[in-house]
């Protein structure tokens, strides 16, 4: 456990020794307002809850949650640190744990740092808090299984941008997984059976589920299960390509 | 003690390191020459760990390497080729991580911090971000790195590759000064470094062991006494040939 601490803190320090982290929170608190305020119409519902400035959370984390991802591993292989980090007496899953945590803290970080949009209702309105405090960890969740995916990607190249590219990619189709848009394409093909599962892996479903302040299990347990399906093979990928 | 068994590595069809079988025991401090691509490096990764071999066996200090991997890298310091480190944190902050790592608490995390800092001159750029350092500092904070926790066995690739002539003499030094009580193994394709620091040495060449003796020993091999010579005889008399016994490098070096 020592060691996952270790790497954590030595991951979540990197991101602070360059100007990157300050510029990816200022990135996403900016976009975060924007969305809310001008495409989500958060003053103009007249309604005291936070619901517009969610629902732009998986388009913003389909291109941001990538960016924070992407150096993870590709950058340890690039500059070859990673065969100074596999010879230490770590195990591949305490390094694996360790900065799939940190980068994920980072995450959180730049999410509660959009506290003044929950003043902000507070002060105009009466929300339900409860709901957005269940948005609040629905959000965070999904960044949790953005980043895990992210992470897997990292580790199977040297290049940041290849690793970028391919997670938005990867993270859009699980987004759109159980959009109307895929379902009614695939309806005519696919038996209702197979399209029911394909919406069933969609992040977007699970996160709005959530976001309605309903705190599932099954929706817990999706997040979970993703999470840990791609720190999996994180690892896997990992063991194989870390020598290339 | 390392004890390698018939160590193989394979890349698809290509061997870079073919059934090589040695022991090393402390006190000795071992070369590893051989021309580029002779498969030093891999064989070092696979000592380390980093690498899974092909076949064979890797014991370190009576761990496997592969089926023990903590308990084995707990005794091994290691300077991978090219000493790569985390270039944006400080002298400290890298040297304080491995610390964490490798579990050094309360006093001997002191004294082993201050030992290395103190013995590789590195008061000077405790707080500097490592990418900002000269080669020569790089070099150092990464021996800094593998001799912190007083490891059993050092493992160093290429150690003096890519220094001027005076920090390749401190690094030497700092060799010869360690050698003792630990098992060293260095790889090299400069010969004058055999000569300086080694008791031992074996030279690798396509993956296979093609000599391995003292350095003395092998320089006698040439008529002129002169270990390069040997080195190139043996080395590119084997291109292509099968496994070299001891009786055909009698004939290359008389040859
Ligand atoms: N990941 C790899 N994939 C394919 N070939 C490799 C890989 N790593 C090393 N090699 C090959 O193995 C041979 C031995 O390499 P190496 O051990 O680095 O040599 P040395 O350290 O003695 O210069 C070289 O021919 C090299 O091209
Ligand atoms: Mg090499």
């Amino acid at each position: 456990m020592h060691n996952v601490a270790a790497i954590f803190r030595r991951e979540f320090a990197s991101y602070f020794a360059t100007p990157l982290a300050f510029v990816f929170i200022v990135i996403f608190l900016i976009l975060a307002g924007a969305f809310a305020f001008y495409f989500g119409g958060f003053y103009e519902r007249g309604q005291a809850d936070l619901a517009p400035f969610f629902a732009y959370h998986p388009w913003l984390y389909l291109f941001l949650i990538p960016a924070l991802s992407m150096r993870l591993w590709a950058e340890e292989r690039k500059s070859g640190s990673i065969e100074l980090l596999m010879t230490l007496p770590v195990t591949l899953w305490q390094a694996v744990l360790g900065k799939f945590l940190a980068a994920w803290c980072f995450a959180g970080v730049a999410l509660a740092l959009t506290f003044p949009m929950w003043i902000t209702v507070n002060y105009l309105g009466d929300p339900d808090n409860g709901v957005i405090l269940a948005a609040y960890i629905g959000s965070f969740l999904m960044a949790g299984g953005f980043l895990a995916i992210g992470a897997c990607l990292s580790a199977a190249t040297r290049s940041q941008i290849i690793a970028f590219i391919f997670t938005v990619v990867a993270c859009f189709l699980l987004l759109m997984a159980g959009s109307p848009m895929i379902v009614q394409v695939l309806g005519g093909l696919l038996p209702q059976a197979i399209i029911d599962a394909l919406a069933s892996l969609s992040f977007l479903t699970h996160f709005q589920s959530i976001a309605k302040g309903v705190i599932d299990l099954r929706d817990l347990l999706y997040f979970g299960t993703t999470i840990g399906f791609w720190l999996i093979a994180n690892a896997i990928v990992l063991d194989m390509k870390k020598s290339d | 003690m390392i004890e390698i068994s018939h160590l193989t590595k394979r890349y698809g069809d290509f061997t870079a390191v073919n059934d090589i079988s040695f022991e090393v025991r402390p006190g000795e401090v071992l070369g590893f020459l051989g021309p580029n691509g002779a498969g030093k490096s891999t064989t070092m990764k696979m000592i380390t760990g980093f690498l899974a071999p092909t076949s064979g066996t890797v014991r370190v200090c009576g761990h496997d390497v592969q089926a023990e991997p903590l308990a084995a890298k707990a005794r091994l310091g290691y300077l991978p080729e090219g000493a790569p480190c985390y270039a944006e944190m400080t002298v400290r902050g890298f040297l304080e991580f491995i610390a964490d790592v490798r579990g050094l608490r309360g006093e001997r995390r002191r004294s082993r911090l201050d030992d290395v800092i103190g013995r590789l001159a590195l008061e000077g750029v405790l707080e500097q971000v490592i990418e900002t350092l000269s080669k020569g500092f790089k070099r150092r904070v990464g021996l800094a790195m593998a001799l912190l926790d007083d490891p059993d066995v050092l493992i160093l690739d290429e150690p003096t590759d890519g220094l001027d002539p005076n920090q390749k003499h401190q690094v030497r030094t700092l060799i010869n000064a360690m050698a003792r009580d630990k098992i060293i193994v260095i790889s090299t394709h400069i010969l004058e470094e055999v000569d300086a620091v080694c008791n031992r040495a074996i030279i690798i060449a396509d993956g296979r062991i093609l000599a391995d003796d003292t350095p003395q020993a092998l320089a006698a091999r040439s008529p002129s006494g002169r270990l390069d010579e040997v080195f190139r005889s043996i080395t590119q008399g084997a291109r292509g040939t099968p496994p070299a016994t001891d009786a055909a490098l009698e004939a290359a070096a008389h040859a």
